[in-house]
């Protein structure tokens, strides 16, 4: 896998999210401002061979607005925790984008062609004398400039007490879940105002408090099982035939603790931040602060791979504790054929593993280090002892530069990486087709 | 505020927090036996430990903003103060605390996290030593014991609980207090010792007649006014609807410095 640098877009605001939809065509961000922003791909032309494959923006809208709760005295923040795309039906495009509180529906659609030749009205629209009317004329549609324009279609609010950290949307394409630290719930594409609880962890009693809901995910397949994971880094597979509220699970995925790896950070280290099924449907990877780890849906005692991410950090805990580091919340992806997964880390680097080969791989996204269609370099992180030329030192690390959303092309080897204001994708031209 | 400061200060609190067994962290070159001359430049565990509580506890008070504070870090956050609490009150720790109970030990406990991490702190230890000696004498009788530091959650969790109670109840109803942190954080330390269950409002308990959802009960600040950005500590000491003004601004210039030191801001 050698990544060229396809694009690096800086956007106006810290980059909160990142999704393709599912042809892979389109790519979705959505920033601490409430904006999303749509790339799509540029189709492959023989004239340009170069400039197949490049994404530019395609719209740009503000999805969610700042509110405030007068009741509570708080600000809701407009930052969009998560989109996701619906399968697309029809000629438009529609996509999920949350906040903390308010999911909303939005419908993207081009128009190209507008109607010239109207009897009634003239060019600018406005009402013709009737009397220099003469003759009937059937309008004829013209090619116009592309517009794309982006609507509403629901607002699916008031859903959530706490700060919804997940949308799924089914594999019956015609409800969705939304999952905040406390509850999931249940809603209808086409219906505002009544969801459904699915889960509730809360306690009858808020003091005996102890694990929140961290993701939740539908199983790409079987549209009645989802997964939801927590902070004490256990996942709970539930199946929605068995009750109306899934609080009790069909599965519980936990792996025990190594006891010569105890401290007090144990248990932060072990929330899970993502958690994804394969596309296959028979796998899920999980992330928390050190590692990802692939589980077999069948298999609940343990995952059945376990990858360090970045364990140079695991003598650094308190540090990083101290500075809020250890809750920042990574996300993790597959490829299209499940074969390797990537999930970011700090000083811009990310992660890849090849499930098969067992190799991994660092590598930075920062513009200093990537010309466009330069290979990137792979780097390395030097825990003292040896020192090559070119290795980073676990203590220059900057732990403000993180990469928390990463994303990767449905079928193809194209990933999007989220640094910050920066969008990078990557593509892999070598080999264009997934191995 | 440095983040590289930061990370520089605990430093030595990491190399202690690597491995979580105590066995580990009494290297045979440190001398437990309570004499000053004994401690070396890397701070002893229940010092270390002491000063990881007061951190997650700041930690805790200090995440009141405009916006909602993120609930699975404060649940997270809170988790770890009862993991600590819980082992304390198995070593028996808690009852040495207790019984060195002036206001300024427990001013220089919240101290320690900056003391702690400087290489030569011996002044500042040389406070801590005499509370800490007599019982670093229990612990090394206990280390005889069975070494495997679980938690247990069964008995002793009643004691964090209402640690955590009585911390809020000090936010909650200024008026039982001058306002004063070190004072609440005596109280904290005193009234772990009674395990009443019916004590008052718990860190995530609904408070107030208030009418609304008070579930995200860390922002339980949140009963009387808009709280500033971090205003906590100032909010504790004079909140809107208590007389003692007066005593809480000379409170409140220590308040200050002590976040100062602790925040490193």
């Amino acid at each position: 896998f050698l990544p060229l640098i396809l694009m690096c877009s800086n956007l106006s605001d810290i980059i909160s999210t990142v999704e393709f939809n599912h042809t892979g065509e389109l790519l979705a961000t959505g920033d601490k401002g409430g904006r999303v922003v749509i790339f799509q791909r540029e189709p492959e032309s023989k004239n340009e061979p170069y400039n197949q494959g490049e994404y530019n923006v395609y719209s740009t809208f503000q999805s969610h607005e700042p509110e405030f709760d007068y009741l509570k005295s708080l600000e809701i923040e407009e930052k969009i925790n998560k989109i996701k795309w619906l399968p697309q039906q029809n000629a438009a495009h529609s996509l999920l984008s949350t906040n903390d509180k308010t999911i909303k529906l939005w419908k993207i659609t081009e128009r190209d062609k507008r109607p010239e030749g109207y009897n009634l009205k003239d060019e600018e629209g406005k009402l013709k004398d009737l009397s220099t009317v003469t003759s009937l004329q059937v309008p004829v549609l013209k090619p116009m400039d592309l517009m794309v324009e982006v609507t509403p279609r629901r607002i699916f609010a008031n859903g959530h007490t706490y700060h919804v950290n997940s949308i799924s949307v089914n594999s019956d394409c015609e409800t969705y879940m939304s999952a905040d630290d406390l509850r999931i719930n249940l809603w209808h594409l086409a219906i505002t105002d009544r969801s459904f609880n699915i889960v509730d962890i809360k306690p009858a009693n808020m003091e005996d408090l102890t694990e929140v809901i961290t993701a939740s995910e539908f199983h790409p397949h079987h549209c009645n099982l989802f997964v939801y994971s927590s902070s004490k880094g256990s996942l709970r597979l539930c199946d929605m035939r068995a009750s109306a509220l899934c609080d009790k699970h069909s599965k519980l995925y936990e792996e025990p603790e190594d006891p010569s790896n105890r401290s007090f950070f144990s248990e932060i280290i072990s929330s899970v931040s993502d958690v994804k099924f394969s596309h296959s449907g028979r796998y899920m990877l999980t992330r928390d602060y050190l590692t990802v780890k692939v589980w077999d849906l069948n298999m609940e005692t343990k995952p059945v791979e376990t990858y360090q991410v970045h364990d140079y950090l695991r003598s650094k805990l308190c540090s990083l504790y101290e500075n809020d580091c250890i809750f920042d919340k990574f996300e993790c992806a597959w490829n299209g054929s499940d074969s390797v997964i990537m999930t970011g880390a700090y000083n811009n680097f990310f992660r890849m593993f090849d499930r098969n080969t067992k190799r991994d791989v660092t590598l930075e996204a920062s513009r200093e280090s990537s010309k466009p269609r330069a290979i990137l370099k792979p780097r390395r992180v030097c825990v003292g002892g040896k020192r090559r030329k070119d290795d980073i030192s676990v203590d220059s690390l900057d732990f403000t530069k993180k990469i928390l959303h990463t994303a990767w092309h449905p079928t193809e080897n194209i990933i999007a990486i989220a640094a910050t204001n920066n969008l990078y994708i990557f593509q892999d031209k070598v080999n264009s087709e997934m191995h | 505020m440095g983040e590289e400061e930061g990370l520089h200060q605990t430093q030595l609190l990491d190399t202690m927090f690597v491995r979580g067994l105590k066995r580990k962290c009494f290297d045979g070159e440190e001398d437990i036996e309570g004499t000053l001359a004994g401690i070396k430049a890397v701070p002893s565990y229940n010092l270390q430990r002491q000063s990881l509580l007061d951190m997650s506890l700041v930690k805790l008070q200090l995440c009141h903003m405009l916006v909602e504070p993120n609930l699975c870090r404060s649940v997270l956050i809170a988790n770890t103060v009862r993991q600590i609490q819980e082992e304390m009150t198995q070593d028996g720790t808690w009852q040495m605390i207790n019984a060195q109970n002036t206001g300024q030990a427990s001013l220089d406990r919240l101290v320690s996290t900056d003391i702690l991490c400087r290489s030569s702190g011996d002044q500042a230890e040389g406070k801590h030593v005499p509370a800490y000696g007599t019982f670093n004498k229990d612990f090394e009788s206990d280390q005889a014991q069975d070494g495997s530091e679980t938690m247990s959650t069964a008995s002793s969790v009643q004691a964090p609980r209402n640690l955590q109670s009585n911390m809020w109840e000090e936010m909650e109803n200024p008026q039982e207090n001058k306002g004063n942190f070190q004072k609440s954080l005596d109280q904290i330390f005193e009234t772990l010792e009674n395990k009443s269950p019916n004590s008052v409002e718990d860190l995530f308990s609904e408070v107030d007649n208030s009418y609304y959802d008070l579930d995200t009960m860390l922002t339980g600040m949140m009963t009387n006014t808009k709280m500033g950005h971090c205003d906590s500590l100032e909010t504790f000491s004079s909140p809107t609807n208590t007389a003692s003004n007066s005593n809480c601004k000379s409170d409140l210039n220590d308040l200050d410095h002590i976040v100062e030191i602790l925040v490193e801001s």
